[in-house]
Order: C-alpha cells, then structure tokens, then sequence
C-alpha cells in the first residue's frame, strides 16, 4: 500500500503569547515542531504500513528549515520525505496550498492513501486536507477517530460528528483527515533517527511540480489579510478572596445578572 | 514579497515583536526580512512609518464578479433537527443582506426536510432552497458538497456562510477549492465594508492571540465558516414572507463513493459542545474521574455540558469529544467555569473567546487568573458542592 502524509512545521504554541505589557506578541525562543495532528497522521499511516506492507511517504510545503519535521518523520518509521520548497510558495492561504499540494502529489506519483491532519494548530483552519481532496478527485472524511478496517480496495472509519460519530467505507484510493484520539503516536527509536539522520531529502521547487505562478503563494491566494490586530482584553476581572464560603456567595452575585 | 524601504526605516523594532514567526530582526540600524516570512502582514500593519510593504503580482482575478449578487446561508440538518448555528448564520445574514440590498437565502440539503423552510423563512430567510432526496438524510461529503456547489453555480450568491462545524468545515473547504473562491475559517466577526461592499471577515489566529481581518477581493463567492455561538439568532418572526424553492438536482450531483454503515448518536447529552451556552470544565485538578461527578451537577444545573482540558482527557477521565483547546475543539459559550485547570496556552485558546470565564483553582498564580472574568481561589471539591447549593437556593 502506497500512503501519503501531509505534515506541516507550525510554532510550538506553548512559546507564541501575548505579551501583556507591549500586547505585542512574545516569541522569544519559539521552536518549530511538528504539527500535533499530523503526528497522528504520520502513526496512522505508519501502523498501516505494518499491517499490510507498503511505503509511507511524507510531504511538506515550507521553508527549508521544513527538513526537520520530515527528518523526524522518517526516525518515526516514514520511508521517504519530501520538501516541496520555493520563495515563490510564500503567502499561500489554504486554495493556494492545496494546488501545491496537489501539483506535488500528481509530481510524486498514484497513493492508495492520503493521511493529514484534522488542521494545523498555526492557523486552525482544517481548509487544505478537503482542498487537496477536490483536486486530486479523491473520496474523503474528515476528523476521523479510528480506522476500523482497511483492504487493498477500501477504508472504514469512524468520523467525528459534532453530536457522536459516522461509520463510513471509503473505496480506495481516498484522503482522511485525523483528530488526536486516532491512536499515540510512537516516539522515535534511536535506530530511527540514525536512519533518518542520513536519508536523502528530495527537493521539489515550484517549476519542479509544474506549479501556475497565478495559482501560488500570495498571487493564487483568493484571501487577503487586510488588517491585523490585538483582540479586546476582557473587561473587569475580579479575582475573589476570603473564605469558600464567601468567595461562592461573591461569585453567585456576579453571574446572578447573567443566568 | 515584503519590501523595506531603508530610508523610512527607523529601527524601532516594533516589526520584530508584532511577527510572529521570528521572520523580521531589526540588524544595523534596519529591518532585514528572512524566509520564515509567511506574507502575514502583522509588520506592514504596525510599522509606524509605512516602511513596510507588501507587493503582489500577477494576482488571479475572477472576470464576472458582477453577476454575483445575494448572501446565501448554508443550513444543517441532522438527525431530526436544525443546527442552532443555522439560525445564528440568518441573523448576520440577515444584517448584511440589508446592509448591502440584497436577498438572504438558505440552502436546506436533507432528507425530508421541506417542513422546516418556514422556520427559516421566519428566522429571516427571504428564499429557502430545498435540496431533498434519500441519500442526503445522511451526511456524505462528496454529495453535500456537490449540492452546494450547484446551487451556488445556479444562484450565484456574492457570500457564501456556513457554520464551522464538523460537517460545515467538511463541504466548505472542498466546494471554495472547487470553485475556485476565496474562504476564511471560523470567523467571529462579519462586516460589510461600505465604500464596495465587500465581506470583512474577522477571525482569530494564534489561538486567539492575535485577530485578522481578511478580504477576498477578486473572486465569488466570498465564503466563511462562522463559530458557533458567536452571532444572535433573530427573533423569529412567524409573519414574514418568503419564497420556497425545490433545487432540480442533478443526476451528477447525487453520485457518492461513500458508504454510510452507521451514524452513532452520542448517548451522552452533554457532548456537543460547541452549541451551548454555558460549559462547565474539568482538568488535572479533579485528580479523579469522580472530579466529573460535581463537574456534570453543576453543568445540568446550569443547564450546560461539560468540557474538559486535555490533561483529564488523557487520563481517561472523560472521552475526547469533551476536550476544549489546541488539540480538541474551540468552544465560545456565554459562560465557562474552569475548576482544576491551570489555563496553559493549549487550553486557553479553545475557550478565551467565552464571554464570561470562572476559573476555580487552588493555586493563586495559575495562569487561568490572567484569562479569568471571575476567580475563585479554593479546592473544587469544597467550592462546586457550595456552588451549586447556591444556585439551587437561587432557584427556589
């Protein structure tokens, strides 16, 4: 079985605040990690990969720094990786990095599967993985929980619902997208990491995918930012004091206005 | 791509600490640009002195724009009933349908659902598109999103909303690929803009640290998904008028390759998340799974649901459709009580968009205080049982 992963490099989160003072955002020491979801993505593919044969490929649009998150693909049990890199690629909203997407894969070769991530934590949109599912045609589901059953031909799998779940069969070749409750992504083996380590990255520029330059980066993207800005600090805050008693009798008189 | 201008340049560095991809330093006496740079825009917006620009070229613009008229809503069926973020959707549409003169429609994909146009008509709508037939009772995404995409060829409305939903977030993205349109995700914020009329979409980003405002100026439609709880429904009003439209669908538009084998129903009542009023939340501070015993009193209560932070999650406390942040959903209800949890970034981006936010926590200086409408110092297991007798005193 041939599968594909998308994996994103994004901002660890946990380093991206609002400094309080300035209201400027505080990224000092911000590392590069790769994006949670994708992580799942990446187990998923890999799992399947064991239990029925095949090669995972994992793919990212970026900047070169990019390398690292398919390096850490690859000690993860990927078997290839792919950076699909050009100055030109800059600014792309999500329509714009579908078809790069998109062109990369047609470039890359036929997958029986595509894995990505529900979204990225960078930008929260969820918009690429059925983006890339209209342009190569493929049937897909989104947030999915759990892959019951896969065959050569098909995949059942549970897709989150706001209100429970679907059971759905997808015949092959199909895009899924995953939420986190998937499965727990291994930690890389020390044999992996050598392994990927050495392993050659293969580099695809804009004219390498035979990309439009109408259809990439800031020029393709159909949304523009037009202002960018600090949300409203919430309003009057009270910490109370005192004892529990008169800290939830404090506390019941200011929601009374509101329930 | 970005361009300094030197000379304007006064080295202020306010570039360097509004990007947040660490893409803009500020080196002898100037601002220098590397390739993390995203294009985002956040410098040129604070550069002071308009040093900063951002040129676009050869930007792909759509010919027959003016044929595109009309806000249309894209409403949610399931199971029996309407998504309440439908009629949220009819109440912005509403207002920048009058904004702009032009007519709010609905598209109504389902089933058996042509009873329901009413409802919506009298939630504002001046036409529903009914879009029935077998196989839309369930939701498959390649025919949902082939019914919205004919009809939004048929129609050809200039903005396009939907929820952002698991099922809104499913077609849209598909059906703006498809067509070619611009769509911003999870939008909090609507306007028209008056001098041409064109969609200001606000949304969050960074997990809500930063806001954009985002524009889509050269294609149609404009397409959002809008968070859930964020506009008011309208007032409905049983004696307006409207038009009901049967959609023709098309043989193509029917064709699905996927299977539904089964569409589970989550006993658990307090599950959706995301379309209530008031969450009540549980993290590593409940210590136990009977944390959750208080946490789901005081949620029926309250007459909310219960969320939960990812540390409760991953101890199995709680399944994961309850888990509110980075990793699970982005929740904006009116009133959200945080007992046990310490507010660390990956939570707090979920939930800080909450109109009000009760943190209940031991320690004084977790970060949840920062976030915090209310703040109540204490042990949960002594503040909730007080909690919620006093609000059932309230009620008698």
């Amino acid at each position: 079985m041939n599968i594909l992963v998308c994996v994103k490099q994004v901002p660890d989160a946990k380093d991206v605040r609002l400094d309080p003072v300035t209201n400027t955002l505080a990224r000092e020491g911000v590392e590069s990690i790769m994006n949670p979801f994708d992580r799942h993505a990446l187990e998923e593919a890999v799992a399947i990969k064991e239990q029925r044969g095949g090669k995972v490929t994992v793919i990212t649009m970026g900047p070169p720094q990019a390398e690292t998150v398919l390096r850490e693909a690859l000690a993860c049990g990927a078997d290839e990786g792919v950076l699909i890199s050009d100055r030109a690629f800059a600014g792309a909203d999500t329509w714009a990095t579908s078809y790069t997407l998109a062109r990369a894969v047609k470039t890359l070769g036929q997958f029986d599967l595509i894995l990505c991530g529900k979204q990225a934590i960078d930008g929260d949109t969820a918009q690429v993985g059925p983006g890339l599912a209209c342009r190569l045609r493929l049937p897909f589901a989104t947030c999915v929980q759990k892959t019951r059953k896969i065959s050569a031909e098909a995949i059942e799998v549970e897709r989150m619902m706001d209100d429970g779940f679907d059971v759905l069969r997808l015949p092959l070749p199909a895009l899924i997208t995953v939420v986190k409750d998937i499965n727990e992504p291994r930690v890389a083996s020390l044999k992996g990491k050598m392994k990927a380590k050495k392993a050659e990255i293969r580099k695809l520029s804009a004219a390498d995918i035979g990309a439009s330059h109408q259809c990439i980066g800031l020029a393709g993207s159909p949304t523009q930012v037009v202002r960018v800005f600090s949300p409203e600090p919430r309003g009057d805050r009270k910490i109370f004091s005192g004892s529990v008693a008169e800290q939830v009798d404090q506390l019941v008189e200011c929601l009374r206005a509101h329930l | 791509m970005l361009t300094i201008e030197s000379d304007k340049c006064t080295a202020c560095a306010l570039c360097e600490t509004s990007c947040a991809f660490g893409a803009i330093t500020v080196q002898d006496g100037c601002a220098v640009v590397n390739e993390f740079c995203t294009l985002c825009g956040a410098c040129v917006e604070n550069c002071p002195v308009e040093a900063l620009h951002i040129k676009i070229v050869g930007k792909r613009i759509q010919s027959d724009i003016e044929k595109y008229s009309g806000i249309m809503v894209f409403a949610e069926y399931r199971h029996g009933a309407i998504a309440p973020v439908s009629y949220e959707l009819l109440g912005i549409g509403r207002k920048l349908a009058d904004k702009r003169g032009v007519k709010l429609s609905v598209l109504l994909p389902g089933g058996n659902v042509a009873s329901f146009a009413d409802t919506l008509i009298a939630a504002g709508a001046d036409a529903v598109f009914i879009a029935e037939h077998q196989i839309l009772e369930q939701f498959r995404e390649d025919v949902y999103s082939a019914v919205l995409g004919q009809v939004i060829n048929e129609q050809k409305p200039e903005v396009v909303l939907a929820g952002a939903t698991a099922i809104g977030r499913s077609v849209m993205p598909y059906v703006a690929t498809a067509l070619n349109a611009g769509l911003t995700a999870d939008c909090t914020g609507l306007e028209i803009r008056a001098k041409d009329g064109i969609l200001l979409q606000t949304r969050p980003a960074f997990g809500g640290n930063i806001m954009a405002t985002i524009e889509c100026p050269h294609t149609r439609p404009q397409m959002a998904t809008v968070r859930p709880k964020v506009m008011a429904p309208a007032m409905p009003d049983p004696s307006r008028k409207g038009e009901i439209i049967t959609v023709l669908l098309l043989e193509q538009t029917l064709q699905t390759k996927i299977e539904v084998l089964d569409s589970v129903v989550c006993k658990d009542d307090q599950v959706n998340i995301q379309e209530v009023e008031t969450l009540v939340a549980g993290g590593r501070g409940l210590h136990s799974e009977k944390g959750f015993v208080l946490i789901r009193e005081l949620a029926s209560e309250l007459g909310g649901a219960v969320a939960a932070s990812r540390a409760a999650v991953d101890s199995g406390w709680i399944p994961y459709p309850h888990q509110v942040g980075q990793t699970g959903k982005t929740v904006s209800p009116k009133l959200y009580i945080a007992c046990g949890i310490s507010g660390a970034v990956q939570h707090a981006v979920g939930m800080q968009s909450a109109e009000i936010v009760v943190a209940i926590n031991t320690d004084s200086s977790a970060p949840i205080f920062n976030i915090a409408t209310y703040g109540v110092v204490g042990d949960l297991y002594e503040v909730l049982p007080q909690l919620i007798k006093r609000l059932q005193e309230i009620k008698r």
